[in-house]
């Protein structure tokens, strides 16, 4: 049985369902596939928590919305995408509203914002502290009620089918058969979120593996700014479990170990006891985790068995604002530190979080390859630049994924049907995983040792603060681990539900993924964002106000080429905090 | 505290025994480890055809529920030293056809969530132009704690009346519907009633309340079913009183 249909989305989280629904209400005649390696409602949307930004309040207005999101990604931002971007982003959580996510309210019925880090205004949307929880099961629950959506649940997919340039369907495997199938279909829809996994500390949940950014990079496709990774600056140690920067915004402190907030010593504005909009606590992800790093070489950090740490200070705020805007981080708190917010401080860390980078596309979600088409956090647009700040990747996976699906529902009406010979192709990779994966058996080496050393290389070379030296022994690390993977250990031949089987296949996307990140570091010779070369300390406007783009060689490293950016109405400037 | 910790964990391969078996591992006991990094030590270090879904390891994507010790669990939310000195015993959720080792079929559980039609229904819908549906702090209150619903089937599993009976639409798919009914933006309590009021719907429980104690989100589906009983009941006598009127 292969299948067929009109669009085929991979990836159910909050991008894909968007844009499933957006192919169902932009023509219900064409049949929809969502197909995941997980179920809809484990999606990593799912762990998002603080909230989501769209201008409505009448004191903010969509520019400073968009200068925000611009110089809070260091210029880097395509500004006709942020433009776009603050138009529906509000336009897209009313829609949300309207399907029924529980978003908190003012006493009088009205959407309630709070404050976020680096926005001038009050405009991120919130359901307390669970957003991503109460969006992702709206999206999927709402989904539901479109008879042309059909899912594939538990199907992951292993390769695009590509002819003559042109993306026309997918290979996928059911995990609970064994089962390999093509799907065939007019377009792709890639929406299968970021990568954390490739670091060994970082909020991402186990299926962050990247597999969509792999899957496009093996067909052809431009990965874009896959440099820029984000720190979070609040992780719990061990776990890497988020606390929210919601826990900032309600006014929550950070502390060094002398009970200081350091901040003031990094041109973030000066220590007022109440939350300052852009400002202390509420500066840029990028600026609080590069904070962190010179603390711990002052030696003013507190040692934990998982490293260096600071705390958070929310004792102030009292159990009442606590329990009603923050409920999620008292029990994360509780369950996994054994602690209690409302009466201890909370050690936390920097904490690798969200990829800026990712797969090329215009501001319509289409890659440069005819047929296929990318949202979310899988997709650098780019809205978030060189950093992205806190609660605008919640609307920027409604906003693209709708618009990602409405192009792809207008291109798959005219387009031809997949010619035949993707087959051939169908079966070519049925016959790698079947024999070159699940016949391996006895490797040298276990997957998971691979997998850490990655991890490693990564946290060594490309975290926080890089330098030219490390970058390059890393790019040669990363080579031969490629190799070593292609004969790892797979001792699980069945069929049924092989998650060794996955995380082979998840292993060799990472790789490639990593090897992308470093040479594209490699070559920004320049510091900006959360991109900090120590060899470069300063932004380079007139050599790298510029994408970095890669693509993949036959020889499998990438060839990083550049691509300039959009500007439309904020040339380049200074980032200014606190003041 | 010894320093390890035994994990009896439940094996089944389909293609190898035709029921399950158990294996044991001795894993590291360490103060902030949950069962599901016992989990992963095994199948890192140990051995690498162990399966078990996961994926968030902090209790919001529902994935890695099992049965701990005879009790249904989120394995990423449940510590091993609570089992110390062991042995812990590894199973997948009771109720469920068993895919493979710890991993369990849900085909029933997401069929049965769609035929509760867990979406806004409205007569009229509002344009995105004309702004929210506005809702109080008090009516959003009606039905939060029913929103809370991770869908990691704990109470499906504790449920004996779905053990019994497999037809019965269960604890989270009932508290979805009541999710909706009670939401003050919602106007489909009538297209839910046909579903509901089924006997394989809400009369088929017959409040035990383990699903309420077995939830790890403190949502109260035992409370949710028996609210609605009193609902189905009153329309039917409406009905029989006005068969001509609306319920």
């Amino acid at each position: 049985m292969n299948a067929w249909h009109d669009v085929i989305i991979v990836g159910g989280g909050g991008a894909g369902l968007r844009a499933a629904i957006a192919v169902a209400e932009t023509d219900p005649s064409l049949s929809v596939a969502v197909v995941s390696k997980v179920y809809p409602m484990r999606s990593h949307t799912v762990s998002a928590e603080g909230g989501a930004a769209g201008a409505i309040r009448s004191d903010d207005s969509l520019d400073e919305h968009a200068y925000d999101t611009v110089s809070g990604g260091d210029w880097l931002c395509d500004q006709d995408a942020v433009e776009a971007f603050v138009v529906e982003a509000p336009r897209e959580l009313l829609r949300l509203e309207h399907w029924g996510c529980p978003w908190s309210r003012e006493a009088d019925g009205h959407i309630a914002v709070r404050p976020f880090g680096g926005m001038k205004k009050m405009r991120t949307w919130f359901a307390a502290d669970k957003t991503g929880f109460h969006l992702l099961h709206t999206l999927f629950q709402t989904s539901l009620k479109y008879p042309s959506i059909t899912r594939y649940d538990e199907w992951q997919v292993t390769r695009l089918l590509v002819d003559e340039g042109r993306v026309c369907g997918v290979v996928a495997l059911e995990l609970m058969s064994g089962r390999i199938e093509a799907i065939t279909g007019k377009a792709v829809i890639l929406a299968t979120g970021g990568c954390g996994r490739i670091f060994p500390f970082t909020t991402n949940a186990a299926i962050k593996t990247g597999d969509g950014m792999a899957l496009a990079y093996w067909a052809g496709a431009a990965l874009k700014d896959m440099e820029f990774v984000q720190y979070h600056p609040t992780g719990l140690p061990f776990t890497g479990i988020l606390i929210t920067e919601a826990a900032r915004a309600e006014g929550g402190w950070l502390l060094n170990k002398d009970g200081y907030r350091y901040l003031q010593d990094y041109n973030l504005g000066k220590p007022e006891p109440g939350p300052v909009l852009r400002s202390m606590e509420l500066g840029p992800r990028d600026r609080l985790s590069q904070a962190f790093v010179h603390e711990v070489e002052k030696g003013r950090t507190i040692d934990s068995p998982y490293g260096p740490v600071v705390h958070l200070d929310l004792r102030h705020l009292g159990a009442k604002v606590i329990d009603s805007k923050l409920p999620f981080v008292r029990e994360l708190c509780h369950k996994y530190e054994n602690i209690d917010p409302v009466h201890e401080l909370v050690p936390v860390r920097p904490v690798v979080h969200y990829m800026m980078g990712g797969v090329h596309t215009d501001i319509h979600g289409a890659t440069g390859l005819p047929g296929l088409y990318a949202a979310g956090e899988v997709a650098c647009v780019s809205i978030n630049g060189a950093n992205r700040l806190g609660s605008n990747s919640l609307p920027e996976l409604l906003v693209f994924g709708a618009r990602a699906g409405q192009a792809a529902a207008l291109y798959a009406v005219d387009a031809a049907p997949p010619p035949a010979a993707v087959e051939a192709q169908a079966a070519d990779e049925a016959r790698r995983l079947e024999r070159d994966l699940l016949g391996r058996g006895a490797g040298r080496e276990r997957i998971s040792t691979i997998r850490s050393q990655m991890q490693s290389i990564m946290e060594d070379a490309a975290g926080i603060y890089r330098d030219g030296d490390t970058l390059a022994k890393a790019a040669d690390k990363l080579r031969e681990l490629r190799e070593r993977a292609a004969s790892a250990t797979i001792d699980d031949a069945s069929r049924t539900f092989n998650t060794e089987l996955t995380a082979a296949l998840e292993l060799t996307a990472m790789i490639d993924l990593a090897e992308t990140m470093v040479h594209s570091a490699l070559h920004r010779e320049e510091s900006r964002g959360a991109h900090q070369r120590t060899d470069f300390p300063a932004r380079d406007d007139e050599r790298f106000l510029a994408h970095s783009m890669a693509y993949r060689e036959p020889a499998g490293s990438p060839r990083i080429e550049h691509l300039p950016v959009t500007i439309t109405r904020w040339p380049p400037g200074e980032r200014v905090y606190g003041r | 505290m010894p320093d390890q910790i035994t994990m009896r964990v439940a094996r089944y391969r389909p293609e190898q025994e035709d029921t399950p078996t158990f294996d044991e591992y001795d894993v590291p006991l360490r103060k902030d480890w949950a069962v599901l990094d016992g989990l992963n030590y095994i199948k890192d270090e140990l051995d690498g055809t162990l399966s078990y879904r996961w994926s968030c390891r902090m209790g919001i994507c529902g994935s890695c529920g099992a049965t701990v010790n005879g009790e249904p669990k989120l394995t990423c939310a449940t510590f091993l030293t609570d089992y110390a000195p062991g042995p812990v015993r590894i199973e997948p959720l009771a109720n469920f056809p068993i895919i493979r080792d710890l991993v369990v079929e849900l085909t029933d559980f997401m069929h049965k969530l769609g035929k509760v039609r867990p979406w806004i229904i409205r007569d009229e819908e509002q344009t995105v132009e004309e702004g929210e549906y506005l809702q109080t702090p008090a009516e959003l209150e009606e039905y939060k704690q029913f929103s809370m619903c991770i869908n990691c089937m704990l109470c499906y599993s504790a449920c004996p009346v779905y053990g019994l009976d497999p037809e019965f639409l269960g604890p989270a798919a009932i508290a979805l519907a009541q999710r909706y009914n009670l939401d003050s933006r919602d106007e489909g309590a009538d297209e839910r009633l046909t579903v509901l009021s089924q006997p394989e719907g809400v009369w088929g429980c017959t409040y035990v309340g383990e699903c309420s104690r077995a939830c790890p989100k403190g949502v109260d589906p035992a409370g949710a079913i028996q609210r609605y009983k009193l609902t189905a009941a009153t329309a039917a006598v409406k009905s029989l009183l006005m068969p001509w009127g609306r319920r």
